[in-house]
């Protein structure tokens, strides 16, 4: 059937499956929300900024483990989601955007609102098109889904010139068991060399590590965000329970392993516990599973688990030795790799080990008081009141990383949070599209207040859409990571990251049409929760804690991984 | 591992707009500078070859491989062994040759290094040469008091000697076997 450029957009995104877009119209796309007009089934966000639409399909992807996709016009709207996409290719979340720029005769000559969109993400994007001929659309189209959900995650970006919607053509649905035997896509997936295809792990690979694991006395497993992408909890902590490992997790690899396990020790890195940390240290066997020892994890490559074996575990082969030299690797997806790893390995014992690695702490104590909150105080309240599959999305800063060392996550896709890039103002988007992919569950954003004004301007789309968002405001005043810096590093010269101003958090929430509580003690907090989680309506919770109070343990970038700063 | 050498780098690509430019912010964005880069279609209309050469180690030269490979438009990607390799470039060196006498030396000169004369005016000379680096250095050297006007170089283009091809079927398995220090 003829169909216009548009409408081969949106019938491509129903091959896909797609239910949810985010995004902002404007002038190039016009046609593209004239043509959504027609479809019912696919439900349109729309945010009040392109950042937030970008994060809150990041948010969905992460959450639900299905590509998000957001829409946005040339220009402005383009260039608005370039910090949200570059937080999703840093965290290998599937993200398709589609932006429209200007008629193609119109193209390269400063026309209003255009920008070379293409040229600007190449960088932080798996690929991305420029569709010059509407003829190549649908194809398009089912290759960016492919590559954006294939291999190893990520966002991809699609820019139509505003006449290619317009144009007819013949459109012939595919379903998408068909995509990858015709056209480009075809073409694509019979070439080898693609590492988007998930590579088959080798199976002597396999059994060489089963024999290091056999061998070892000190085994120690990571488990990164890859872990999480692949969603491979119930192997992980299978495999992790046959080789009796004690188990430290990155940021992104949160969620990836069941927090109260025992063998957990929590976060490893620069503000791992002293548990994970050591063990790092005296381990004679390092498995890191989808973990690309970034330099908050590896603060030390040449130094890092200097006293063992690194084997890494990757479905992305040039993570190899990119950052830490390894002595083995597997290359394949998590799951994949560690169903086959669970075949082969007998239960093991390492009680001495373990008994050495828990004789440190695996969480931190905080000193209580009455006027105010700890960080603990109300992330026990939290894990109290929310039910156990509540979805968390932070922002960044130190009510990050408290989040992220205290709540015990249960299952991949829990914790969405941005790792990689650490973008400030990603939370409130993000947790938009946790919410709209998790209609069921209870999703909880965490912020501190440097992070939240940042994006703030998303409460208008939380309480459009009736999110019942709960937003959990860490408010101590102050850019509290980069005052925790300066106080460690620049002898407490407080410079620029002093919060002493407006807004007023609670009646902001009531302009927005939300409920907003402050409080300063812990029974405040469990009542505004309970109301919160109850009413099934956003509310922000602005809870006062301390101005000094520091994210501990810390390790100074760079370090030994066991040389603690604060602890 | 440590030692910084030139590698050459075959890299078959889709021949379309854009794909050189993400080829090249591999490198620039990682800070190394492109010794050499030549661009040219080949015997399948669709698909494009591009030959560069870095100065970098070995470990630098397999990451950038490996990353290469990612690449959608990239279809394949062979290091090839500086003792495997064989390496040419085409240099187009236009000389000053105001008398007959410098003439007949700089022509007795390209004759020894097997160059072609492509242009004679009354004050100039210009000579096509084809070969590796140490050949093109060698001859500028020479021609230099003459007085070089002008000179251009296309870039190392190579092929691997013998039956082997940057064909994936053809490709030896070695390559992906790197990095494992446990056998």
């Amino acid at each position: 059937m003829q169909l216009t450029g548009a409408q081969i957009l949106m019938e491509c995104l129903v091959e896909q499956r797609v239910d949810t877009v985010f995004g902002f119209p404007g002038g190039t796309i016009l046609n593209v929300y004239d043509a959504l007009l027609d479809y019912p089934g696919i439900r349109h966000i729309l945010t009040a900024h392109e950042q937030g639409a970008c994060h809150a399909a990041d948010g969905y992807a992460r959450s639900t483990g299905r590509v998000g996709v957001c829409f946005a016009t040339s220009g402005p709207g383009a260039t608005n989601l370039v910090t949200g996409i570059a937080t999703a290719y840093m965290d290998s979340s599937p993200v398709v955007c589609i932006t429209c720029n200007v008629d193609l005769p119109l193209l390269g000559k400063d026309s209003f609102q255009e920008v070379d969109i293409t040229g600007v993400t190449m960088p932080i994007t798996k690929c991305n098109y420029l569709v010059r001929d509407v003829n190549d659309l649908a194809d398009t189209v089912r290759e960016a889904f492919a590559i954006a959900r294939g291999g190893r995650p990520g966002p991809v970006l699609i820019d139509i010139p505003r006449n290619v919607t317009l144009e007819k053509t013949e459109y012939e649905p595919l379903t998408r068991a068909q995509h990858g035997m015709t056209g480009k896509l075809g073409r694509l997936m019979k070439r080898s060399s693609q590492d988007f295809k998930a590579p088959e792990p080798d199976y002597r690979d396999i059994d060489i590590l089963a024999d290091m694991i056999r061998a070892s006395e000190k085994p120690l497993l990571i488990c990164g965000g890859g872990v999480v992408r692949a969603r491979a909890d119930w192997e992980f902590e299978e495999f992790a329970n046959r080789i009796d490992a004690p188990v430290g997790m990155t940021v992104m690899g949160a969620g990836g392993f069941r927090g109260l396990n025992r063998l957990c020790m929590g976060l490893v890195g620069m503000h791992g516990s002293q548990a994970s940390n050591m063990a790092v240290d005296a381990c004679d066997l390092l498995i890191a599973v989808g973990c690309r020892f970034s330099d908050r994890v590896a603060l030390n490559p040449a130094g890092f688990a200097r006293n063992a074996k690194i084997v890494q575990i990757d479905i992305d082969r040039s993570e190899i030795d990119k950052n830490v030299l390894t002595a083995h690797h597997i290359i394949g997806d998590a799951r994949r790799v560690l169903q086959l790893l669970n075949e082969r390995m007998e239960q093991l014992d390492h009680a001495a080990w373990k008994d050495y690695v828990f004789s440190f702490k695996t969480e931190t104590e905080y000193d209580e008081a009455d006027d105010r909150l700890t960080p603990s105080q109300i992330l026990d309240a939290i894990a109290r009141i929310a039910p156990r599959d509540a979805v968390f999305a932070t922002d960044v800063g130190q009510h990050q990383m408290w989040a992220i060392q205290h709540l015990h996550f249960e299952y991949s896709g829990q914790l969405v949070t941005s790792g990689g890039f650490g973008t400030m103002g990603f939370g409130l988007g993000a947790a938009i599209g946790a919410q709209v992919g998790n209609p069921d569950k209870v999703v909880i954003h965490i912020t501190g207040d440097g992070s939240f004004r940042m994006n703030l301007n998303e409460l208008a789309t939380v309480e459009h859409y009736d999110l019942p968002i709960i937003t959990v405001l860490f408010n101590n005043g102050a850019l509290g990571m980069v005052r925790q810096w300066q106080t460690l590093t620049c002898n407490g010269r407080y410079s620029q990251t002093t919060l002493d101003r407006g807004p007023d958090f609670v009646k902001l929430a009531e302009a927005y049409g939300l409920a907003g509580r402050r409080v300063t003690h812990v029974d405040q907090l469990e009542v505004a929760l309970k109301d919160a989680i109850a009413g099934g309506r956003g509310m922000v919770i602005d809870c006062a804690i301390a101005t000094d109070e520091m994210v501990r343990p810390m390790v100074s970038g760079g370090g030994n991984i066991t040389e603690f700063v604060v602890d | 591992m440590n030692e910084i050498k030139r590698h050459t780098l075959a890299v078959l690509v889709d021949n379309e707009a854009g794909v050189l430019s993400r080829v090249a912010r591999l490198f620039s964005g990682k800070g190394y500078n492109i010794d050499s880069l030549a661009v040219g279609t080949t015997n399948d209309p669709a698909v494009s070859r591009i030959t560069i050469e870095v100065l970098t180690d070995e470990r630098q030269a397999r990451l950038i491989c490996m990353q290469l490979r990612k690449l959608i438009c990239v279809h394949s990607v062979k290091r090839l062994a500086a003792e495997r390799a064989i390496r040419r470039e085409l240099v187009l060196i236009k000389v000053s040759a105001p008398t007959h006498e410098i003439r007949n030396e700089i022509i007795q000169i390209a004759n020894i290094f097997r160059a072609s004369i492509i242009d004679v005016a009354t004050e100039s000379l210009t000579i096509a040469l084809i070969g590796d680096d140490s050949k093109a250095e060698a001859i500028q050297k020479l021609l230099n008091e003459f007085g070089i006007l002008e000179l251009v170089r296309t870039g190392m283009v190579a092929l691997e000697r013998g039956q082997f091809t940057i064909d994936e079927q053809t490709k030896e398995k070695g390559e992906f076997d790197y990095g494992k220090n446990v056998l």
